[in-house]
């Protein structure tokens, strides 16, 4: 059975309802001209009363399975509290009421903001540049490939085809490197978990624009050999580039600048609060060295000479823009609000604390859920849902009875090396007594898997909608209301 | 679970067989592949004329799990795409080495070393654990 099921807004449609009282009309009336009417029945909008559309969407609302509800310990994604000071900050009006064409004259607490955002973000990485354009990860990635791209033919140097990527790398790393015209070219890792140095090596060749490289890596580990491949990759006349997406294990105990990295992006909406954007805009700021800083794209934000105050500025070779006007400027905001108020040594806290959780987490379970690879972990742990007691279980079904005890499930099937990975990051933001709890559960559903398989199978069994067919939404989706069709397929018995 | 691998097929250590007859050849993918993969969703086939070097990649299949790339174990020429997997990507799980192909090629001279069946079956016990 469903519990709380809520129907499309269409279907709690009846002719005649209204929400909004219009006056009396005191003219005469008179019909719209024949050629501006529509001939269907406006989109079939749904008729409702005024409450009826407020609880509507409140229900949805808090069916939302969120951070501000449950333990969301999802891997590579780093979904950490988001504190509310941070949302004070960026509804202050000064920020929020500013608009982008007011000018630098009447925006120097915004510029100042963003030229000191710069800085904290070159010190924490050891870059000497840094621009705060691009809206999110991916894109800042696509800049550090296209600034790579410029670099290189700014040399003369045309002959560089390929972007290297390892197997474990995030889908975005070799996406990238193809919009930006690359052949990518894979390399493989060893059983440690680490970059294949000799694999590497077979394929580092003059064609080289740029190696990939996240660290630590999507199994969680810190790269042993990052120095080497660096200094590897550099003496091929490539540029390694830094997927900052895992920064959150890193902060104040190592520099990407420092070990080799030539340009990095850093997710602020997730290292520096607000996951995911808090539904809303992410931030993919960028950070490189000198030899690349007149590439990156503008406006960046620096110091006028002589009177003080602030100015944009675009760098000399810039790439172009990534975005238009300053970026997503209230998650520059909140990463701001985020370092100041935490300070450095509450960086190097927040790391410390994410790599001993996650730790913590792999200690509990791995007897009984097997780690990909038996290292000591950085900031998540790579498990499998491979149970020596319950062969026939799939990491879909342990993730999906996962919903029943309360916890968004990790993210599964990633990194696509591991078969059945249970990628599981609980950031520094979770209490012991919740990472407890979350280890019992899964203990509990191993248990129940041993037991009885069919517990799994059925599950989730407490959401509004049950196990939905993935393969079925992927092959024929379904993507605009129609009537007939979501009746048609209600006759089928499909959910949802 | 032990994986069908027909004999008259030769096979690639990154899942492919290729039926070889005269200078064509039919590429598809492994009952080992697609089980891996689980239920495909969409495949994305290459243009009929292009042209490909042994193991470049030649398309994409993508399941509920994962996107892989698809390599072409042999040098060649596309003939033929299987029109039938753009609304019955399912072909591919339910009849890999039949209704399943994916491309037809022109086989370019010099073919490179590629496995047995039975060489296959034995690379793929290694892979189980």
């Amino acid at each position: 059975m469903m519990h709380n099921y809520e129907p499309p807004i269409f279907e709690l449609s009846a002719p005649g309802k209204f929400g909004a009282n219009l006056p009396q009309l005191d003219v005469p009336a008179s019909a719209l001209p024949d050629h501006l009417l529509r001939g269907d029945d406006l989109a079939s909008l749904p008729e409702l009363t005024e409450p009826e559309v407020v609880r509507h969407y409140t229900r949805i609302s808090q069916r939302n399975f969120s951070i501000d509800t449950v333990f969301f310990p999802l891997g590579s994604c780093t979904m950490k509290a988001n504190a509310r000071l941070h949302e004070e900050a960026a509804r202050l009006a000064g920020f929020a009421a500013a608009h982008p064409l007011q000018g630098d004259e009447l925006s120097q607490g915004a510029l100042q903001l963003m030229y000191e955002l710069q800085e904290y973000l070159g010190e924490i990485s050891g870059f000497d540049a840094v621009s705060l354009q691009p809206a999110a990860g991916a894109q800042g990635e696509l800049t550090g490939i296209l600034v790579f791209r410029a670099y290189h033919l700014d040399r003369g140097d045309h002959e560089r085809t390929e972007v290297l990527v390892p197997d474990s790398a995030h889908g975005t790393n070799p996406a990238t490197a193809a919009m930006a015209g690359y052949k990518v070219v894979e390399v493989k890792s060893d059983a440690r978990g680490n970059v294949d140095l000799a694999d590497l090596q077979r394929k580092l060749t003059p064609r080289t624009a740029a190696f990939m490289l996240t660290n630590p890596n999507t199994l969680g580990l810190f790269e042993e050999h990052v120095v080497e491949v660096a200094r590897l990759v550099h003496e091929a006349g490539g540029l390694v580039y830094g997927d900052g997406a895992n920064f959150n294990a890193l902060l104040g105990i190592a520099r990407p600048g420092e070990l080799g990295f030539d340009f990095m992006h850093y997710n602020l909406h997730k290292t520096f609060t607000t996951p995911h954007g808090g539904g809303g805009p992410g931030s993919g700021a960028v950070g490189c060295t000198a030899t690349l800083a007149p590439y990156l794209p503008g406006p960046r934000v620096r110091r006028m000479e002589g009177a003080g105050g602030f100015e944009f500025f675009t760098p000399e070779k810039s790439i172009g823009r990534m975005k238009t006007f300053h970026g997503n400027f209230g998650m520059l905001v909140r990463a701001w609000t985020y370092i100041r108020s935490i300070g450095a040594a509450g960086l190097r806290k927040v790391s410390e604390t994410a790599v001993l959780n996650a730790n913590y987490i792999q200690a509990r379970l791995k007897h009984v859920y097997p780690v990909a690879v038996d290292r000591t972990c950085m900031h998540e742990t790579v498990l499998q849902g491979k149970l020596a007691a319950a062969p026939e279980v799939r990491t879909l079904d342990i993730a999906k009875r996962l919903i029943d005890y309360g916890f968004h499930p990790p993210t599964v099937y990633f990194p696509l090396i591991v078969p059945e990975a249970l990628m599981i990051e609980p950031t520094e933001t979770e209490s012991k007594r919740t990472l407890d709890a979350f280890c019992d559960a899964l203990l509990a559903i191993a248990e129940e898997a041993a037991r009885d398989i069919e517990t799994l199978h059925q599950a989730p069994t407490t959401t509004p909608v049950r196990r939905l067919d993935e393969v079925r939404a992927a092959r024929q989706p379904i993507l605009k209301y129609d009537a007939e069709v979501f009746a048609k397929l209600r006759a089928e018995g499909v959910q949802g | 679970m032990a994986f069908n691998t027909p004999v008259e097929l030769q096979y690639s250590k990154s899942h492919e067989w290729i039926r070889i007859e005269g200078d064509e050849g039919t590429v598809g993918i492994t009952d080992y592949a697609q089980d891996a993969l689980g239920d495909v969703v969409y495949v994305d086939l290459p243009q009929v004329g292009a042209r490909f070097d042994a193991e470049a990649v030649f398309g994409v299949v993508e399941s509920v799990k994962a996107a892989s790339d698809l390599y072409l174990p042999v040098a060649g020429e596309i003939l033929a795409v299987n029109e039938a997997l753009a609304n019955n990507p399912e072909l591919i799980n339910n009849d890999p080495y039949g209704a399943g192909w994916l491309v037809k090629i022109k086989v370019a001279p010099g073919i490179g070393a590629l496995m047995s069946a039975d060489a296959y079956a034995a690379y793929v016990e290694t892979l189980k654990h």
